[in-house]
């Protein structure tokens, strides 16, 4: 697109070019200064002016893993010199590590947690797109009796707000023993997500021509065949968009995780912020921690950005 | 050797009935065209014999088994679609493959197989393409290469070329032919392009409304058009119709059309021939094709003068519209015959390529002279 534009087209474009790039960096401030405290050092954390030129430092992720307690008197130099690198960092910051009775380190919080984040976040995506897709499939190909009340059933499960029904769902897990376990956040974020898988496939599989399944069928394949061989490659794109926003809202959900889970099956999110209340906070440790939660998903979406290109601008344009 | 047949074949769709009693018996490797306008069943009954749609009543016989309860995908059936339907995800060669991969046909084989229809279909060199990569024409080389690997019973088409322009349509409709002498199979080809029709077939079958309107081969379809629908559906440009009044004047018979008190001349055995065939005084209609009305630039013996209204120019032949009476008449001459628009000429209508239809019915009459 190089259409012909008149001087004043390009000046506002420029403008608005402009404007783009102040409101990106807006939006990647809080980014940039989640990164920068990660990385900071205990004391440079909360200066005022704030610390933009620093050394940057890996102490916090230590303190992220490591289970630690105030010292009450220095390492002696023996202590000190006799302790691993990562070890003299805590002892830098007035910490020591917590140790077993065996002299293993005891881990923190935050390790566990971020595994029930991810077991969590990738068992209930799998589960609502895999659903999803199916479900579809049968509405976009087969007449189904009510498919519009049907679907609008489905997508009305959406219109009440999640935490409404936070009390009766704590009561209900609580007498199934749902509570505190990676089922009972899996099947609520699967339920959360399945309306909304739903409806996103059924848009990327009404766009799939009917004939490559008939092709499929006339050449040989059951439907359940031509379903993996010709429907589910076809769907890639659908599939990685719709599994991007399942696992982003799985990853990110705060207000159910912190009253259905407390230990065992706690994930981050309400982890990160617990961690503020005890005592004094390490800002830098917090950091590292968000800083680490905030990878999975940029990952995922990067390693999915070009079927998202071109899931969000599926439907747009007509082949 | 598959022969294929249908039996009193009814589909509906909900309240509309889209097939009605369509019977036809296909022989072993003939090569059948449906020709019909677009909603006139060809399609869905291509489909039911693909298995792709269910008929309401009727048999669908292979081979003489019933195969209406059979699914598609064990019919033993290939099909090639009109927007060709090749696998975007897969390469040619996979695309080729993908029916011998349902049959767990061992790797070596399917290579063999996938390298001999390819030679045959001259795309050896897009084998490892993607169907988005390719020509209008090679996708529709690969489709047919897709149906025909694994030699099946028989070949469906549904306009398989309708897609591509004009010039590859007529290059690919050679390829077709040429294919279906050599590799032989019982083919069923869906079209609605009458040109396609005429130079494919062994015989056409003409559908209007889903009821079966004529099967023949391509000269008796043409020739000897069942009823005006056949007659107007085959050939182009469309055959002339005319209500006609015929009388008989002077030892010939007289046929009017378009008002005109003089009629063309014809053999006296018309009226005859008329009287024996036509309903109680059911109302006639003329048909004749433009090249059967013959133009003459002086007056002769049996022309009548008429005035040339318009001339479209062809290149091989022009089409020249004459005016009978309040009826417009298209004749077939030579390029530059008649020189100019409003040119008075004589005509007169062959009476060996005549066609009379009851106009009630709309049925021809059977009478040639």
């Amino acid at each position: 697109m190089a259409a012909v534009q008149t001087r004043s087209e390009r000046a506002l474009n420029r403008i608005a070019i402009a404007a783009v790039l102040v409101i990106t960096l807006i939006f990647l401030a809080p980014v940039y200064w989640i990164t920068a405290t990660a990385f900071k050092p205990r004391n440079l954390a909360t200066t005022i002016p704030p610390t933009v030129l620093f050394e940057p430092e890996i102490s916090p992720f230590v303190k992220l893993f490591t289970k630690r307690s105030q010292l009450r008197e220095a390492p002696t130099p023996e202590e000190y010199a006799a302790a691993p690198w990562w070890e003299r960092m805590v002892f830098d910051g007035g910490e020591k590590i917590v140790r077993s009775g065996r002299g293993e380190v005891q881990p923190s919080g935050y390790p566990n947690r971020f595994m029930n984040s991810l077991i969590v976040a990738i068992t209930s995506t799998v589960l609502a797109v895999g659903m999803g897709t199916f479900t579809a499939y049968g509405f976009s190909r087969f007449r189904v009796k009510g498919e519009a009340d049907l679907l609008f059933f489905i997508l009305s499960t959406r219109m009440l707000p999640p935490v409404v029904v936070a009390i009766p769902m704590f009561l209900m897990y609580r007498v199934v023993g749902l509570n505190d376990t990676h089922w009972g956040l899996i099947i609520l974020y699967t339920a959360f997500n399945l309306s909304f898988s739903v409806w996103l496939m059924k848009g990327f599989i009404d766009e799939i021509p009917k004939e490559y399944e008939e092709a499929a069928l006339v050449d040989g394949y059951t439907r359940m065949q031509a379903f993996f061989k010709i429907v589910i490659p076809e769907a890639a794109t659908g599939i990685a968009a719709t599994a991007v926003f399942c696992f982003i809202t799985a990853w990110n959900e705060f207000a159910f995780a912190l009253i259905m889970t407390n230990r065992r099956a706690q994930t981050a999110p309400p982890f990160i912020p617990s961690q503020v209340g005890s005592g004094l906070p390490d800002w830098t440790v917090i950091a590292a921690g968000t800083f680490l939660f905030l990878l999975p998903v940029a990952i995922f979406t990067f390693l999915l950005r070009n079927h998202l290109l071109r899931g969000m601008s599926f439907g747009a344009i007509r082949k | 050797m598959t022969q294929i047949e249908l039996r009193g074949i009814q589909k509906y769709f909900g309240a509309v009935q889209v097939i009605k009693d369509l019977n036809l018996a296909i022989a072993d490797n003939e090569f059948i065209v449906l020709l019909g306008q677009s909603g006139c069943g060809k399609t869905t009954t291509l489909r039911a014999v693909a298995g792709l749609e269910t008929i309401d009543e009727g048999d669908i016989l292979i081979d003489g088994q019933p195969v209406q309860h059979i699914k598609a995908s064990d019919r033993d059936i290939a099909m090639v679609f009109q927007s060709f339907s090749l696998y975007p995800h897969m390469t040619v060669y996979e695309n080729i493959a993908f029916p011998l991969r349902a049959t767990r046909m061992g790797r070596n084989d399917v290579d063999t197989s996938v390298r001999e229809i390819a030679g045959v279909l001259r795309i050896t060199g897009l084998l490892a393409r993607k169907p988005s990569a390719l020509s209008g024409g090679d996708m529709q080389r690969v489709a047919i290469g897709r149906a025909l690997v694994r030699r099946p019973k028989a070949m469906l088409m549904d306009e398989p070329i309708g897609a591509l322009d004009a010039k590859l349509r007529e290059e690919m409709r050679a390829e077709i032919k040429r294919l279906h002498i050599k590799q032989g199979s019982t083919t069923i080809y869906v079209t609605h392009d009458q040109v396609e029709a005429m130079s494919l077939a062994d015989r056409i079958v003409i559908m209007h409304e889903g009821i079966l309107q004529q099967v023949g081969s391509p000269d008796e379809v043409y020739s000897h058009p069942a009823n005006m629908f056949v007659a107007q559906f085959v050939g182009s440009p469309v055959m002339n119709m005319a209500p006609a009044i015929v009388s008989e004047t002077g030892g010939h018979a007289s046929v009017q059309v378009g008002g005109q008190p003089k009629g063309f001349e014809f053999p006296a055995a018309l009226a005859n021939r008329l009287a024996d065939a036509r309903a109680e005084n059911g109302k006639l209609t003329l048909g004749v094709r433009p090249e059967g009305v013959l133009i003459s630039r002086a007056a002769r013996e049996g022309f009548m003068p008429v005035k040339a209204h318009i001339i479209e120019p062809l290149g091989s032949h022009d089409i020249v519209d004459l005016k009978v009476g309040d009826h417009m008449i298209r004749a077939r001459t030579k390029s530059g015959f008649v020189p100019g628009a409003g040119e008075a000429v004589w005509a007169r209508i062959d009476p060996a390529q005549a066609h009379f239809f009851n106009s009630a019915t709309g049925s021809s009459l059977g009478i040639r002279l």
